[in-house]
């Protein structure tokens, strides 16, 4: 020790070289090695993942689209005072003649009219119903156009029109994000849209309670599967894991259509509950029943008031959850509500819960047990605050993962959930496929992203990412 | 409990037996009973059915027949939290969520004890076994030798009469198990508690026991003070299982009182003590200790003595072990202290030896 602190310097190899170079070239090439092991998996996750997603997000603020097809309008416009009340000048008509004639020749102005149209509804008719008119305007000659286009629609002497053209000229938007949060662009800033339009941030509130929900009840369901499988004999847990496994060989598709066959209107559960209610033991006992499961609802109805009381600030949210059993031994509705989707997506998730909770369970040693009831502990005591608290790295694991998936959940939500039970990847699925907004798309896909990405960063600071175990 | 400290019975195993599988017995009839403040020991092979017996009283496993009385009540229907009995396990068991003084602290708040009192309580442990520091550290920053003393003193904080230790220096190295030995049973003799003491460990036993309890195939073999197990085994198996271990295989002669006149597998004869053969003509194992052996001994004229080829020396410092071909045996050990006249015997060479009558056991075969 005492050589080494007296030398100065770097410390030295046999050969003279500083240690710390000649170590970094010996493990230069394990480095390379390793490193074009892992080069296929690298390059395809980076072409097929990482890069679309990253034109994804890009999507979600580009707008080059105006400022392309109309670039003399857009430049024209600058002077254009927006509160004017009144519509442009004649030179931005001329520009707009001009620019319209070149993006007819491109077939342009129907795509910018698509886009215009997810701001104004009108525009895209407007502006296929100018195209075919553009194609005989005469540039040469001394028209007024403002006359001409007034002619053609007067829909183009509506200032709100060129407010929109105005506010979108430039080449990045905040438009889609502002939309994705129920608020609209407007030429002095943004407003939000009128409360019969207002569903996505309803929707994003829907996702969150619901996927907590999943999780707290894949929680529930899984820890004493988990617990089975980690202190069962080897041979009954070997056939419990198979059990927890079989979900993961059989299409997710498959087994959500199961369920919808399990619970719909005059499905298998509601026949057995048919079925009960007409036998003997059933007519005795549904006045019971139903006496007692007014009282809970009668309860749970009071929680979701306070509940909705406190989740107002964020729009009503629809808990009906409950409503449905106040009227008895109905058919229940199953399917295509909140209630669907929580029990499918329950169901399908669970494995994801049981694997963490059983991998870090299994390495519990049951002496710890054993030593706290030699202790004086009861069999609650000794689970309580011995076993429970060793598992929580377990339920942490499963937790974010169940709860990370549930988030970006889409088929189940579409087959079982209805109109009432989807999630905000069903809304980001039909911009993408059917109204073809991808940029409102991406935005609200931004927006899950980051909210996933918050989330584990507040799991981190709070828990610590560090006590989360996926077994060892 | 002060009315019955006296008893000699304070724990009984009464015709205990356990079965597993229900096809083959682990325990089998088993009859014991423990003083007050007895320092017992269970030392057997693996499999022997000790480790079992300490987890039928602990409560962990119900006995297939027969009771188990604590104090002279029958514990079998009472369950393990309510037993009050302490117990350190093998690998400690210590809780590694919580910190040491909470693990400390942990049966005193499952009885309900007010906080000022368990916190001093604690304290008073901590320093008792000289680790007042580290009341705030977990379990993995302790030394293995700190972690035992922290199991220990967990057992013993909630003042319970008996203490039960399953192997519990097993994971320690040598040199601190030997120091952790001296003071389990100087901690034990000072708090004048009853120890129940499982291990494979023979010096472990011998060291720190009042009596211990020889274990294989579900019974006890010999109990019997230390001095008592080492000297006197009642069969070959607890000749062998403690200490170390000369055997000679051969028929009895004669038995003429105290001696039995052995004839060898060579025909050589040798004169032994009788302890469980009783007629001529049957087959023993005769066991001497090694450092019972003499080397050229002058026993008188009547004696017998063998001839003897050394195979082998070795020095171990404080004692020559010497390894000898006698009666057809290449395993004949020897131990002789290192003085300064001892002779150092030569591999190759050939030697008499002899021992005192009753010295050489002949035991079962």
């Amino acid at each position: 020790m005492a050589d080494q602190t007296a030398q100065a310097g770097p410390v030295l190899a046999a050969d003279g070289t500083p240690l710390k170079r000649s170590l970094a070239r010996a493990l230069r090439l394990s480095k390379l090695r390793a490193l074009a092991l892992i080069a296929p998996l690298l390059i395809f996750v980076l072409v097929t993942f990482i890069a679309p997603i990253a034109d994804m997000l890009f999507r979600s603020v580009e707008n080059q689209i105006v400022s392309e097809t109309l670039p003399r309008t857009t430049a024209a416009l600058a002077d254009w005072d927006t509160s004017s009340g009144t519509a442009p000048d004649e030179p931005v008509f001329r520009a707009l003649a001009e620019d319209f004639q070149i993006a007819v020749a491109n077939k342009d102005h129907t795509k910018l009219g698509s886009r215009l149209n997810y701001e104004k509804t009108g525009i895209s008719s407007l502006f296929r119903k100018t195209g075919r008119k553009a194609k005989k305007f005469d540039l040469a000659a001394d028209t007024n156009w403002k006359a001409e286009f007034e002619d053609i629609d007067e829909d183009w002497l509506d200032p709100e029109m060129w407010q929109v053209i105005k506010t979108y000229s430039p080449a990045l938007t905040s438009g889609y994000f502002l939309n994705s949060i129920d608020r609209q662009k407007t030429s002095e800033g943004s407003e939000w849209r009128p409360d019969n339009q207002q569903i996505y941030l309803k929707l994003f509130w829907r996702t969150l309670v619901m996927s907590i929900v999943i999780t707290c009840t894949c929680i529930l369901l899984g820890y004493p599967v988990a617990w089975l499988l980690a202190n069962l004999p080897a041979r009954s847990a070997n056939l419990l894991m198979i059990l927890v496994l079989l979900p993961f060989w059989t299409s997710l598709l498959v087994r959500t259509s199961a369920w919808k066959v399990m619970l719909q209107q005059q499905g298998v559960v509601n026949d057995t509950l048919v079925w009960y209610h007409s036998t003997f033991v059933g007519k005795m006992l549904d006045p019971v029943i139903t006496f007692l499961l007014n009282i809970a609802i009668g309860l749970l109805n009071g929680l979701l008031w306070v509940w909705n009381l406190l989740s107002g600030a964020w729009g009503a949210v629809d808990v009906e959850l409950f409503t449905y059993a106040v009227a008895g031994f109905e058919r229940l509705a199953l399917i295509n509500n909140v209630t669907g989707t929580i029990i499918a997506m329950t169901h399908i998730l669970l494995p994801f819960m049981i694997l963490p909770l059983y991998s870090v369970m299994a390495t519990i040693s049951p002496v710890y047990l054993r030593a706290a009831k030699s202790m004086g502990a009861t069999n609650w005591t000794a689970f309580w605050r011995v076993y429970f608290p060793q598992s929580i790295p377990g339920i942490g694991a499963g937790s974010i993962l169940v709860f990370i998936l549930a988030i970006g959940y889409y088929i189940t939500p579409e087959i079982v959930g209805g109109t009432k039970g989807v999630f905000i990847s069903n809304r980001i699925a039909y911009h993408i496929s059917s109204s073809l907004n991808w940029g409102l798309a991406a935005a609200l896909g931004a927006i899950l992203l980051a909210a996933v990405l918050l989330l584990y960063w507040a799991y981190d600071r709070i828990v610590g990412i560090d006590n989360v175990k996926l077994g060892g | 409990m002060s009315q019955s400290s006296t008893r000699a019975d304070f724990v009984v195993f009464d015709r205990v037996q356990k079965s597993y599988d229900g096809e083959t017995l682990v325990v089998k009839d088993l009859n014991l009973s423990i003083g007050k403040g007895e320092f017992l020991t269970m030392l057997g092979p693996s499999g022997s059915g000790k480790t079992t017996c300490l987890m039928m009283l602990a409560g962990f496993e119900t006995a297939t027949h027969g009771d188990i009385l604590l104090d002279g009540k029958p514990i079998n229907n009472i369950s393990p939290h309510k037993r009050g009995i302490g117990m350190v396990f093998q690998n400690y068991a210590l809780f590694p969520h919580m910190t040491i003084a909470e693990n400390l602290s942990f049966p005193l708040e499952v009885r309900k004890m007010g906080r000022s009192e368990r916190e001093e309580r604690v304290q008073r442990a901590l320093d008792l076994v000289q680790m007042g520091e580290f009341g705030g550290r977990r379990p993995a920053q302790l030394s293995g030798g700190q972690q035992q003393r922290v199991a220990l003193t967990r057992a013993l904080v909630f003042e319970p009469d008996l203490v039960l230790m399953d192997e519990p220096l097993g994971a320690l190295d040598k040199q601190l198990r030997e120091t952790m030995q001296f003071e389990i049973k100087r901690i034990a003799d000072d708090l004048g508690i009853t120890v129940v003491y499982v291990t494979h460990d023979q010096t472990e036993a011998l060291t720190m026991s009042d009596r211990v309890a020889v274990f294989e195939d579900g019974r006890i073999q010999q109990l019997a003070p230390p001095d008592e197990l080492y000297e006197a085994p009642k069969n070959s198996f607890v000749a062998q299982f403690i200490g170390e271990n000369n055997t000679l295989e051969g028929v009895v002669q004669e038995i003429n009182g105290d001696v039995a006149l052995v004839k060898l597998d060579d025909d050589s004869l040798i004169d032994a003590k009788p302890v469980n053969v009783s007629a001529a003509g049957e087959r023993t194992t005769v066991s001497i200790r090694p450092e019972r052996v003499e080397i050229n001994p002058d026993l008188g004229a009547d004696a017998h003595t063998l001839k003897a080829d050394v195979l082998e020396f070795i020095y171990m410092g404080d004692v020559f072990r010497t390894r000898l071909r006698v009666a057809g045996n290449d395993n004949f050990i020897v131990k002789t202290r290192n003085r300064a006249d001892q002779a150092r015997l030569e591999p190759g060479t050939q030697v008499d030896i002899g021992w005192l009558p009753q010295d050489c056991r002949a035991l079962d075969a």
